[in-house]
């Protein structure tokens, strides 16, 4: 069976429903990391499916930028989450409840 | 095919607004690591981050007489537009980002969080959202989105020893990383669609599909729920009370005006040229969104005793307001767009910066009965509440106004009497919250232990300057008006 775009579709979109369902459903902080960067893959996905099936180069490079915009809310999410650990030794978001959500 | 890579004069002269933020950004780290933190005055860099205003706005007044004379100026091969409506939102950018670094001086020092790096971080934020008001191209808008939400997310939690700063950047950043996640899925599709990031050609693609098509659709829900998030309509709104009461002050302050006006040029522009073919399939769901952000926004804003998350459901019932003249989409509910989002800059800034200066026993003090007996100690401080608050609620001659009254007019010439009907009515529900702040510090006795102000020349300028404006505003608005006019002339073509 050949593997075609829609294949390929069909795949992130899976993938982004377990993002979303991950985020909906998980409480621990690093789960939600992960899950926004399942996410960011189904995008990646999207990109260079569409990329190799149109014969371009355009979205292989915004899947690129997806990646580098991924690796930079890591940090920034891990760094904020340590900070937040330092103080209340926590990472589950149940615990988290100084500000009503 | 690619073309060959060039940069030229245009290119630069484009780009020259974000460039200069950029530069003054890195400068003042490395001042601030190699010098300032030395001889310890860390009100410098404020000062520094100033001078980087002053040149942007400079170069912004450059791209604003060369758009009247010539027309929009398009750089590095289409990507970027400058136009009337990118200049103005860059304009709003400037004034925000200045008096949020006025503002912050202050407030920060008495946190004990003073560094460089927050007014870098004002600066790289406000070249994101310069980037955002200009785009042409998936891939740069959602790249300066996302260095405008990066920026936001570290300034939230700039009070590191701060439970309630930790635990909003946290959420921010988690739903806030959520939301651009959906808004990239959309625009991978989008990409799909047309085979091209630009978005003229997206535009054409779209209006090329048949009418219901399922790719178009998928595009459209996740792009508009990942830019719901960040204008924070009901029901992605959970994140705005909770940060803005978290973070920083002057933080909240910058965030709240500008993100929102930033995150509404993206969608204006977005949804007038991408899905401008589309429009029968969103204006129902934005019509819907909007009116459902202004009941919640204005009926939880009444139960609220904190000053800042009263005010983030009253700015969560603005972006409801908004919403309504993209659904007009006709030149009176765009024209109403971009005064309100001016206004809106001036009058919820000041309101904000109202709440920095107040402190109790050293802490900051930001509950409702914090202003209680005011009037008699602070009667100036009384008087901008006043001017702010009345101004949010909308009524003449404040700035507020104005862009209601283009919105509501924009609804009735587009015959959306039943949105218009419930709009009106809302603005008297808005009144109730906005007069019981003007009643607490006007009215009630004050206690034993009152609040004080804590303010130095930069809180007052803030302050004065934003209260100043907004009365001006009100008082002469045809300056402004032709202005935000000249801007939608732009996005209806």
């Amino acid at each position: 069976m050949e593997i075609t775009t829609s294949h390929y579709v069909v795949l992130s979109t899976l993938l982004l429903l377990i993002g979303v369902i991950g985020i909906l459903t998980r409480r621990n902080i690093l789960v939600l990391l992960m899950s926004i960067e399942l996410i960011l893959n189904a995008v990646n996905i999207n990109l260079v499916a569409f990329s190799a099936a149109q014969q371009q180069v355009h979205g292989q490079v915004f899947s690129i930028f997806v990646i580098t915009v991924a690796a930079a809310e890591a940090a920034v999410g891990l760094g904020i989450l340590i900070a937040l650990f330092r103080n209340k030794q926590t990472v589950h978001a149940d615990e988290i409840d100084l500000l009503r959500w | 095919m690619m073309d060959a890579i060039t940069f030229t004069a245009t290119d630069f002269h484009v780009l020259k607004p974000a460039i200069l933020l950029c530069l003054f950004g890195c400068g003042i780290l490395l001042t601030d690591a190699f010098l300032v933190r030395r001889i310890g005055k860390r009100w410098y860099n404020a000062v520094t981050a100033l001078v980087a205003e002053g040149a942007v706005i400079l170069a912004v007044l450059q791209h604003m007489s060369d758009v009247r004379s010539g027309g929009p100026i398009s750089g590095l091969g289409g990507s970027i537009l400058i136009d009337g409506f990118g200049v103005f939102f860059n304009v709003i950018f400037v004034l925000a980002a200045s008096l949020a670094v006025i503002l912050s001086a202050r407030y920060m020092e008495a946190e004990g969080e003073h560094r460089g790096e927050y007014y870098a971080l004002v600066l790289f934020a406000q070249a994101g959202m310069s980037i955002m008001a200009t785009g042409n191209d998936l891939v740069v808008l959602f790249v300066a989105l996302e260095t405008m939400a990066l920026s936001f997310y570290v300034m939230v939690g700039f009070l590191r020893s701060s439970k309630k700063s930790n635990e909003a950047a946290m959420k921010y950043l988690i739903l806030g990383a959520f939301s651009s996640g959906l808004l990239a899925y959309g625009l991978s599709v989008l990409y799909g669609i047309a085979g091209s990031t630009s978005l003229e050609k997206v535009g054409e693609a779209v209006a090329a599909r048949p009418e219901g098509d399922w790719a178009t659709i998928l595009a459209l829900i996740t792009t508009s729920v990942g830019l719901f998030f960040k204008i924070a309509a009901v029901p992605f709104h959970m994140w705005a009370p909770d940060v803005y009461e978290g973070a920083p002050t002057p933080t909240t302050a910058y965030v709240s005006v500008a993100s929102k006006a930033a995150s509404f040029a993206l969608m204006i522009r977005l949804f007038l040229s991408a899905y401008g073919s589309a429009a029968d399939a969103w204006i129902p769901l934005l019509g819907a969104i909007a009116l459902v952000t202004m009941t919640i926004g204005n009926l939880a804003a009444v139960t609220q005793s904190n000053l800042k998350r009263l005010l983030a459901y009253s700015s969560i019932a603005h972006a409801g307001y908004i919403l309504l003249g993209l659904v007009a989409a006709n030149e009176a509910g765009m024209r109403g767009i971009a005064i309100y989002i001016l206004a809106y800059v001036f009058m919820n800034f000041g309101a904000f910066a109202l709440i920095a200066a107040l402190r109790r026993d050293g802490e900051a003090a930001e509950e409702l009965d914090d202003l209680n007996g005011l009037f008699a100690r602070a009667p100036g401080y009384t008087i901008l509440v006043a001017i702010f608050m009345l101004s949010l609620a909308g009524i003449p001659p404040m700035a507020g106004f104005y862009g209601k009254y283009y919105i509501f007019l924009g609804l009735l010439q587009e015959g959306y009497y039943v949105l218009a009907v419930f709009a009106a009515l809302y603005v008297a529900v808005a009144a109730y919250y906005y007069f019981r702040v003007i009643r607490a510090c006007w009215l009630q006795k004050g206690s034993e232990t009152p609040a004080t102000l804590d303010m130095n020349l930069g809180t007052r300028v803030a302050l004065v300057g934003s209260g100043v404006l907004t009365v001006l505003i009100g008082v002469m608005p045809q300056r402004f008006l032709d202005l935000a006019g000249e801007s939608v002339l732009a996005t209806l073509r």
